[in-house]
């Protein structure tokens, strides 16, 4: 066996001086040509593992132990000036957000250059060379008047790359990528990925590839280490993990994740990750854990090595000897198509004098759940914005229960604001955060007379009760939850209009997988249970799978493709859906 | 939501300068307010000879007239405190309306109220005053009128400005789309995410208040040249530096701590709701 | 995708015409408010003469300002005066508004020259070791001193620094700007203590704003990621950080500009600077509206016309603004 490109042990990272813990006992080693998927959810510290491999913690949190070997060289204790010089040379890093992490007053090209100028590399024209052979390697013209462009002056698909370029103009023996591709749509994705995994294989680059999306891993990855609260709970190869996890949190993950080949009913984990300072004693996933026994509490599980894999679980083996199935089942679809709810037929929707949106015609079916499916700027968030009545330029019509709807809120009858109702993407900017969850919940009862005083503060409850969030969560200002309970919360404000039809804008792409697939569960059965109608808007095809009755594709404004759920993913007619399903990351599962 | 207001002054209370601020605003909001009450003499007895040192019946000597300056120091912060504060709440009220009708109202309402306010703020506020009373005279309730809206257009903007990043924001897009009032949106869902940032402009606005309505009286424009008024007090005895300083540094002595103190209790305001700021922005 | 304008030579102008249209027309308000301010809130002959004026003063009195025309054609035959350079005749002091002021604003000029080509790099460096120190106690200190500072009006400054730095604890400079003859600034030693008072009045404001958006700047992806592709520290402030900053820097100069607008008026009073801002003290005092009009006038355009050119330099130096000038 070579030896490793990269191997680091007992990483620890706090916060101050003598801060909580971010991340500890951090232990793996990457091999030439390997790529590594560090996994983990929000606040679980991939980050800060990922930068510590360049010597570096960001502001207000410091390294204090462990060692990291970078091709043979200690790259931790060393005085500033000698680790500088490999960052950028031996070890290279590649930002989540390439948008904010270029320079905008500085030239593109200039930006490249400089990491070859900072580390000496060759002579001036020997450097011209480089910059042009790395953008060429990216995929990305290397003439004169890209090289004098302004990162404002890229689409996000180019910004990535070069950003990527920028790492590999030195042709590096180490790579982290932090989550490189979020905020890509999935065909640039599918490029950036493709092009990562290219120039590991062919200059032997091992690499760190950080990342929240097990699908991304399925596709790329060689081994995974699955992080946890700051610990690496469970690293093994990527088919033994995804075939059998020994870790009951990895497991979970992975019932989690939406697949874009099969209906799975997906599973949330029940609970939030504890943040640095509020971790739990011995196992830290304990609360949470469906295998717990009593000495979990207590005793901090060490590594064992359950064949092939490292986990830092006390049932290990027990755990990997479950099957490791998920549920299947198809959306419910106990609807009957010629009663339509909504319709909307002719739509052209406009921002000022640019047309957004095309002749649209869509029909929501009593009780049914039609994806709306489309990349960034097919128009997919204008058309249900449309819907709501936060947009008001457009022609056509609307009808809702046969009734023509108005463009824009204002001019609507209070039935018809009542009836549709709206679920933004990012809960963290929908409910305001000088209102209590109560005042939040019980406004739209007062404001549609559905309920007042004692009996609006009843409803209340039940809505709480409803949304499966704690009562006493009624008295809690927004910044208190977390992102899933926050999202509870706007769904219990769309409920107490008591609605027909409920729009769901991304509601889940701000949100951890594991909390998507609680919310997802929860609209699922509200749509069974109460007869909700629900228009669905997503990037996520695999999310489509699990939710949707009926899907409908769009492409630059235009519907392109209409149909049953299974029939779109599974035998796709238009070639726009055929490049969006080859483009979609799936997990090989064995 | 009223909760909001309180509780964005509640949470500067852990920093020590509110603290440190509130302290010395207090002495001297007690020494002008209560001041007059507990003046040995009225504020134009005369009590000496002009100039004289202190000692004897005068705790801090006389001033130009032989008037006792302890006396005068303390009934003289009254009508300072008052001007101030009043022209603060005026200028506010006006300034945040203003602002808040621009930004959520856009288009020509928000077009004229900014040209407006680009007018007023092409001013130095103490050109604004000076001009403004050339014809009309210094009176109390001008200069009160005059410093409140020199203050509000620097307020509108401020609030404007947050106005239009939190219009976009989707819990105000979900009112709308329920059909909220617009004056409920704008006075019950907008305001009181403002009030971290206000509260610390009112406190920034008192602190300018006071420096310019005591300018105003350095500059000899008061409303009755006889009456005591700290800012007139400079004024009156700036010959006497070298002879009896302390008809000249008592109340430049206190205004100083007056205005650090609201200044160091308005940074405190500011620090607390920046950093909640950053606290909600890390959480989303 | 280039999202360069299609011709960017032709969106600047259409910018820089709409921004010109915008300071004239402000510049057109600020002059009805400045001739409403001195003819309507009262009787200007009455106010000049007092109460003691006899009616054939005032009539008198009434016929040289006019008063006989309506408020419109005053004004505009004011504005016409103002385009052409006749802004009148000093009514207390004798002779032409012009001639009388030309002197003075050459003073506060120079006053204000000084005293900001001493601010900008004072402030300057405050800002940098405060941001570079950002959350240690050199930080914590300079802050607070700052905050002090800022919270002075002007006047009280340069009291405190007259005890302190001419009568009554040292006794090393004068402690007002009155020369015998020609201008002040010939007088070294007399320009110390206004200048000092000028700065210590600015220097808080510019270097805590500076300070904040240095910081913002530090913290920025960008500058972490030049440290990430190994760039030292220096070298990913200068070229990185700096770079950035110099956008706020330049609205901070202009907001600078204005404050001493402000600050001269009080502060020349203090030391009997004789500049535009003692004129107009005095003539405020004096009822002297064609000085004030002139004066206040010409201090709204100081600002607007500043505030116009660092909008332009803004621009000049923001790829993103400078290639997408809508």
């Amino acid at each position: 066996m070579t030896t490793a490109s990269c191997s680091v042990a007992g990483l620890k990272v706090q916060l101050d001086r003598a801060g909580p813990d971010v991340v500890d006992e951090i232990s793996f080693e990457v091999f030439p040509g390997e790529i590594l998927a560090l996994v983990g959810e929000s606040g679980s510290g991939k980050t800060t593992v990922g930068t510590a491999l360049l010597a570096h913690a960001r502001r207000g949190a410091r390294i204090v132990a462990g060692t990291v070997d970078i091709d043979g060289t200690e790259l931790l204790g060393q005085p500033v000036a000698v680790s500088r010089k490999r960052r950028g040379s031996v070890v290279a890093y590649v930002p989540q957000d390439p948008a904010a992490s270029l320079n905008p007053v500085l030239r593109v090209g200039y930006q490249i250059r400089e990491v070859l100028d900072v580390h000496e590399s060759g002579t001036p024209a020997q450097r011209d060379e480089r910059v042009r052979e790395v953008l060429a390697e990216v995929a990305l013209p290397s003439d004169e008047e890209f090289l004098r462009r302004y990162p404002h002056q890229l689409s996000g698909g180019q910004a990535q790359r070069v950003v990527i370029a920028m790492a590999f103009a030195l042709r590096p023996k180490v790579l982290v990528l932090d989550e490189p591709t979020t905020g890509l749509d999935v065909t640039n994705q599918a490029h950036v990925l493709e092009t990562v995994r290219d120039l590991c294989q062919r200059h032997k680059v091992a690499a760190v590839y950080v990342t929240h999306d097990l699908a991304v891993v399925g596709e790329l990855a060689h081994r995974v280490a699955v992080l946890y609260a700051g610990q690496i709970v469970e690293i093994g190869t990527k088919e033994e993990i995804f075939a059998a996890p020994s870790h009951p949190y990895t497991r979970a993950l992975l019932a989690a994740v939406p697949s874009v080949t099969e209906p799975r009913v997906l599973t949330g984990i029940a609970g939030h990750a504890p943040s640095p300072g509020h971790r739990p004693s011995g196992c830290r996933f304990h609360d949470r854990c469906e295998y717990q026994q009593s000495e979990c509490a207590e005793v901090e599980p060490p590594v064992i090595e359950v064949s092939g894999l490292l986990s830092r679980c006390l049932r290990a083996e027990h755990v990997r000897a479950q099957p490791n199935a998920v549920p299947m089942a198809a959306p419910a679809a106990e609807c009957d198509a010629t009663d339509t709810v909504l319709e909307v037929a002719g739509l052209s929707a406009s921002y000022g004098r640019v047309e957004i949106l095309h002749d649209i015609d869509i029909s929501v079916p009593r009780n049914g759940c039609v994806a709306l499916v489309g990349e960034s700027g097919s128009g997919k968030s204008t058309l249900s914005r449309c819907i709501g009545g936060l947009h008001d330029e457009w022609t056509g019509s609307i009808l809702f229960e046969g009734q023509p709807v108005p463009a824009g809120a204002r001019k609507r009858t209070p039935q018809l604001r009542k009836s549709i109702q709206y679920v933004f993407q990012n809960p963290y900017l929908a409910l305001n955060p000088r209102m209590t969850v109560g005042e939040i919940i019980r406004r739209p009862v007062i404001l549609f007379g559905l309920a007042k005083g004692a009996d609006a503060e009843k409803r209340v409850l039940e809505l709480l009760d409803q949304v499966s969030l704690p009562r006493s969560a009624k008295g809690l200002l927004p910044v208190r939850l977390s992102g899933g309970e926050r999202q509870r919360v706007a769904i219990a404000r769309a409920l107490a209009c008591e609605p027909e039809v409920l729009i769901c804008d991304e509601v889940t792409s701000a949100l951890d997988v594991s909390v998507q697939a609680s919310i997802i569960a929860l609209l699922d059965d509200l749509r069974q249970t109460r007869g909700l109608s629900m228009l669905f808007v997503t990037h996520n095809l695999a999310l489509v799978r699990s939710i949707a009755t009926r899907t409908v594709v769009l492409e630059d404004g235009r519907i392109v493709e209409d149909g049953p759920t299974e029939r779109v993913l599974d035998t796709p007619e238009a070639d726009y859906t055929k490049t969006l399903l080859a483009n979609t990351p799936r997990m090989a599962t064995g | 939501m009223n909760g909001s207001w309180s509780r964005a002054f509640r949470v500067s209370l852990r920093y020590p300068r509110t603290w440190a601020g509130l302290v010395l605003t207090g002495v001297i909001a007690v020494v002008a307010l209560l001041g007059p009450l507990l003046a040995p003499h009225g504020p134009n007895d005369i009590v000496g000879r002009p100039y004289a040192k202190p000692g004897g019946k005068a705790a801090f000597g006389t001033d130009y007239l032989g008037q006792d300056v302890l006396s005068r120091l303390l009934e003289g912060g009254f009508s300072v405190l008052v001007t101030a504060v009043l022209a603060t709440v005026l200028g506010m009220v006006v300034g945040v309306v203003a602002g808040l009708v621009a930004g959520y109202a856009k288009g020509w309402l928000d077009e004229v109220i900014m040209r407006l306010t680009d007018v007023v703020l092409a001013f130095p506020q103490i050109v604004l005053a000076l001009v403004l009373l050339t014809v009309a005279g210094p009176q109390q309730w001008l200069i009160i009128v005059i410093v409140g809206l020199s203050h509000a257009p620097r307020v509108a903007r401020l609030t404007r400005g947050m106005t239009t990043t939190l219009a976009t924001r989707e819990f105000i897009q979900s009112a709308e789309a329920m059909g909220e009032p617009r004056g409920r949106i704008m006075f019950g869902e907008l305001l009181p995410n403002m009030s971290g940032p206000l509260l610390a402009e009112l406190g920034l606005r008192l602190t300018y208040s006071i420096g310019l309505v005591a300018s105003i009286g350095f500059l000899g424009f008061v409303a009755d040249p006889r009456a005591a008024d700290w800012g007139m007090m400079i004024n009156e005895n700036r010959l006497a530096l070298l002879v009896q300083p302390w008809a000249i540094l008592a109340p430049v002595i206190a205004i100083a701590v007056l205005t650090v103190g609201t200044n160091l209790v308005a940074d405190g305001i500011a620090a607390a709701a920046a950093n909640a700021d950053q606290n909600e922005e890390a959480s989303a | 995708m280039s999202r360069s304008a299609p011709e960017p030579g032709r969106a600047w102008t259409k910018w820089l015409l709409r921004r010109l249209g915008l300071a004239a027309l402000t510049l057109w308000l600020i002059s009805i408010v400045v001739f409403l301010a001195t003819n309507a809130l009262g009787d200007p002959a009455r106010a000049i003469l007092g109460r003691s004026a006899t009616p054939e003063r005032l009539a008198a009195l009434q016929a040289r300002l006019h008063m006989d025309q309506s408020i419109v054609e005053r004004y505009f035959s004011w504005l016409g005066g103002v385009f052409t350079g006749d802004l009148g005749e000093s009514l207390t002091g004798g002779g032409s508004v012009g001639a009388l002021i030309g002197p003075r604003i050459a003073n506060s000029a120079v006053l204000v020259l000084i005293a900001a080509v001493v601010i900008i790099p004072v402030a300057g460096f405050l800002a940098i070791v405060a941001a570079r120190r950002h959350g240690k106690r050199t930080d914590s200190l300079i802050q607070v001193i700052m905050l002090a500072v800022a919270a002075l009006p002007e006047f009280v400054i340069g009291i405190l620094l007259v005890a302190l730095l001419s009568t009554t604890v040292f006794r090393i400079l004068p402690s007002v700007s009155l020369s015998a003859g020609g201008p002040p600034w010939t007088n070294v030693q007399a320009m110390v203590l206004p200048v000092l008072t000028l700065v210590l009045a600015v220097v808080p404001y510019v270097s805590r704003i500076l300070r904040a958006s240095l910081i913002e700047v530090l913290e920025s992806d960008y500058v972490e990621m030049a440290r990430l592709k190994g760039l030292p520290e220096g070298l990913a402030v200068r070229r990185h950080a700096l770079a950035n900053a110099v956008v706020p820097a330049i609205q901070v100069m202009a907001l600078q500009l204005a404050w001493l607008a402000g600050g001269i008026v009080v502060v020349e009073n203090v030391f009997q600077y004789q500049g535009i801002g003692m004129t107009l003290v005095d003539a405020v005092r004096n009822r002297d509206l064609p000085v004030v009009q002139a004066l206040a006038l010409l201090i709204a355009a100081v600002y607007v016309v500043v505030n116009l050119i660092a909008d332009v330099l803004t621009i000049l130096v923001t790829p993103r603004l400078r290639t997408a000038v809508r």
